[in-house]
């Protein structure tokens, strides 16, 4: 070392390489290293986790269906101007008849009609209707077939009813995001939905003040009892922090039930209500199935999740600070306010980010204690998933929702790190 | 600080209406329940504050007037509604008691700095009793399921007799249910067995990414990081159905091209599935547990021949030990407790008793619930317990905490 150093080389290892090559590989073996123990997880997370939910969001705009049992027709139609009001011409029909009768032989053609219902009601019965006498034509013998098709259902002789199969033939479509928001694909362009299918738009803005009301209610009644955990001598806060604690730990579906025994018609509630005489027994209170139901089960469902991480900022402030202002002559309400309380936001909005985002993708509670007026976007799209079977308007609001969501983890990441969020 | 602030007796200007205030309060309850809330407060108000004059002026004896007190409004109740109405009676006699002396003697002062007007002494109690309610309402709903269990009924309120602390309202018919009902018991096994697979996936792979995590070079460890957080915060919804179509090609193939029995195969998807839910726990706890961890303790080892394995295991294993049963258990609790994702990617084989539960919530709700939750909720204290042993111990390891 000390020659090679006198005759001004570069600075050897032990081995003779030089150091800096050395320091190098032994960087990069640190950080293999720690890849490779990384790397099992994050393959699984990835495969099983990242992966099937990006391809069913990709759902959300993908249109296979149209275009690949009615190919012909899709090409055919591709030179028919919808807006003329005219119906199409006999070479539409003979290619919708070949495409009919291919599709019925491995009958996809209910699956196409069920597809076009979610645009248009009344295509699901047209499909499967006319497929069964579609079946028993020719393509190459029995032509011309408009007049025929006419003939077997007059909804084949409607422009509308072409003008849907044409704007759902493209492979990539806006129409399930357009759904999404209230809105439709039409010829002309987005169009709003009729008033009586405008539901979803609704739905989100409930969703997005429900789950205000239920972080604000968490905030205030977090805060007195983050304070007061972290006030007072560490023997009591302990001892207190169980009560947080318990209902942390508790299965959801028991705090749910509870909430369902405490506020029913003849529930908990009511029937001490009753009995102290503050409520009529023939009136008593409706306070399930519907919102308020779902925002004081969910404000007690979420609430440790707002004082733990004010605890854990208000625990770091010192008292001192609120004493100095206090000696300075400021009031009660000042040192706090001024002193304080600025303290403790970061923990307020640690605390405000998580209940909110884990309070708009609720889905158990909400479908217990919601009723109709009380469910949440994620009810809707639990309904289009196992329900209606319209897979890609789920796609659509569930698209919608993780993008929320995802905006606030950002947020949250910028905000707090992921790194310091804790646990009990 | 206790015995900074002398105490003194408070003059009767301020004794009297605040004990009658509060005996109007307590009146007002009793009097709406038998029909007349106004006659209630002034019964109240006049009888604790006669009580009160009485004590002080006349009997001068604190042991003799909490006894009076505790009996004679143990004797109201009983008149007025059976034993449940007694023992409430006798709590409200030993408060009152309490709180006559309390403020009379000004014992509440006590404890407080001496220099404090009487408005901030005011707020004092005021956001106290303020606390006292939110933790009332953070722990009801609890303690309200495990009496109604016990009830010898088929309702999910207190009956009469469950009031009067009738031994003929309670009985362990719910629990004989949940024993004995097939339902109850295959999905309670089913849950036993999906639970602890997918917590020691999720521990051992958790464990060792954390372990990466924490080195101090790691390429894209933010992007790494949120990435094995998401789960925890992507909607369940949305896990669930990106899941479902996923785990139902899996499953197809499992069973097709390899020829896995059907079952078989159902409890794999379910618990890959809840595996990765648990993973972010154990990520988070395990990486707070290795925050304090002293490398050179590796190093030491690794210094003293020691390969990486046994440097593992017999070095840094015992030291984060507390982290990892504690994700362990977080991702037990996540698993056991979890429902959506299993409704859409498990089939009626694997029904969870969370399942079990949901579906009982929103088609029959039966009774049995209230006895299943009393058992959960008595899992989930033993757990939190555990995980509260397993944190201090942790920190007194790390020499973190005095205590």
């Amino acid at each position: 070392m000390t020659d090679t150093a006198a005759t001004g080389g570069p600075v050897l290892a032990a081995d003779g390489t030089p150091l800096k090559k050395s320091l190098a590989r032994a960087l990069r073996i640190q950080k293999l290293r720690a890849l490779a123990l990384i790397a099992p997880l994050l393959i699984f997370v990835l495969v099983s986790f990242i992966i099937p939910i990006g391809t069913m969001l990709s759902r959300s705009v993908a249109n296979d269906l149209v275009a690949d049992t009615l190919p012909l027709t899709v090409v055919a139609l591709e030179s028919w101007d919808a807006e003329s009001g005219e119906l199409p011409d006999e070479p539409v029909y003979a290619a919708f008849v070949t495409d009919m009768v291919a599709a019925i032989a491995v009958k996809r053609h209910t699956r196409l009609g069920t597809r076009l219902n979610y645009e248009q009601t009344g295509m699901s019965s047209l499909f499967r209707k006319s497929g069964r006498k579609i079946k028993k034509l020719d393509p190459a013998a029995d032509a011309p077939f408009k007049d025929t098709l006419i003939g077997i259902n007059k909804d084949w002789g409607d422009v509308e009813t072409w003008k849907v199969l044409k704007t759902h033939s493209v492979r990539i479509t806006n129409g399930y995001f357009l759904n999404a928001i209230d809105m439709r694909r039409t010829p002309e362009g987005a169009q709003a939905q009729p008033e009586d299918k405008q539901i979803l738009v609704t739905l989100f803005q409930r969703t997005l003040i429900m789950s205000l009301v239920i972080t604000a209610s968490c905030i205030v009644l977090g805060y007195p009892v983050a304070w007061i955990l972290a006030n007072l001598p560490a023997r009591t806060a302990n001892v207190l922090m169980i009560l947080v604690l318990l209902p942390f730990w508790t299965s959801l579906l028991v705090r749910t039930s509870a909430w369902k025994v405490m506020l029913q018609q003849q529930g908990v509630i009511n029937e001490v209500l009753v009995w102290v005489g503050l409520v009529a027994d023939d009136a008593r209170l409706v306070m399930i199935n519907n919102q308020f139901g779902t925002i004081v089960a969910m404000t007690h469902i979420l609430l440790p999740f707002m004082i733990l991480p004010m605890y854990s900022v208000m625990q770091t402030i010192k008292p001192t600070y609120v004493r100095a202002a206090k000696s300075m002559g400021a009031t009660d309400w000042t040192a706090f306010w001024r002193i304080y309380f600025p303290l403790s936001v970061p923990g307020i909005g640690a605390g405000s980010i998580l209940v909110f985002i884990l309070a708009i993708g609720y889905y158990i509670t909400p479908e217990i204690v919601g009723g109709t007026k009380g469910v949440f976007i994620s009810n809707r799209i639990a309904y289009h998933i196992s329900s209606s079977l319209n897979w890609g308007l789920a796609a659509a609001l569930g698209a919608i929702l993780l993008a929320v969501v995802l905006i606030l983890y950002w947020a949250y990441d910028k905000i707090v790190g992921i790194d310091n969020v804790k646990l009990g | 600080m206790a015995a900074l602030t002398p105490i003194s007796r408070k003059p009767m200007s301020m004794v009297l209406p605040v004990t009658a205030a509060a005996g109007g309060f307590f009146g007002l309850f009793l009097g709406t329940a038998n029909g007349s809330g106004l006659l209630g407060v002034v019964l109240g108000a006049a009888i604790i504050t006669g009580l009160a004059a009485f004590y002080i002026f006349v009997l001068k004896n604190e042991a003799l007037a909490k006894w009076i007190t505790i009996a004679s409004m143990a004797v109201v109740g009983f008149l007025l509604g059976g034993i449940a109405l007694m023992i409430v009676g006798a709590l409200a006699g030993w408060f009152y008691h309490w709180f006559i002396y309390w403020l009379y003697e000004g014992r509440y002062r006590a404890r407080l700095l001496p220099y404090l007007t009487p408005k901030q002494v005011l707020w004092h109690y005021g956001f106290r009793v303020i606390c006292g309610a939110i933790f009332v309402f953070l722990i009801t709903p609890i303690l309200v399921v495990m009496p109604l269990s016990f009830n010898a009924q088929d309702f999910f309120t207190f009956t009469p007799e469950m009031l009067r602390l009738d031994p003929a309202g309670y009985s362990l018919k719910h629990y004989q249910d949940f024993f004995n009902n097939n339902e109850w018991q295959r999905s309670f096994k089913n849950s036993l067995i999906i639970a602890p697979i997918a917590t020691v996936i999720s521990v051992s792979l958790g464990t060792l990414a954390a372990i990466g995590l924490s080195q101090s070079h790691v390429p894209f460890r933010r992007a790494i990081m949120a990435v094995l957080i998401s789960p925890m915060i992507v909607p369940l919804i949305i896990s669930a159905t990106g899941m479902f179509f996923f785990y139902s090609d899996i499953g197809n193939w499992l069973e097709g091209s390899l020829g896995l029995p059907k079952s078989f195969v159902g409890y794999v998807k379910v618990v890959l599935a809840h595996a990765v839910l648990g993973i972010p726990f154990v990520i988070i706890t395990v990486t707070a547990t290795l925050v304090g961890f002293d490398n050179s303790l590796t190093r030491a080892a690794a210094n003293m021949g020691a390969g990486p394995v046994t440097t593992f295991f017999r070095v840094q294993m015992p030291l984060i030990l507390p982290g990892v049963i504690s994700g362990g258990l977080f991702a037990f609790i996540t698993s056991f407790d979890e429902v959506v994702v299993v409704l859409f990617v498990g089939s009626a084989g694997q029904k969870t008793l969370p399942w079990q539960m949901f579906t009982g919530l929103r088609e029959q709700i039966s009774p049995t619930i209230l006895a299943v939750a009393t058992i959960l909720v008595a899992i989930s204290i033993m757990l939190l317990a555990t995980v509260e042993m397993l944190r201090r111990r942790s920190e007194r390891l790390r020499g973190m905490s005095p205590t």
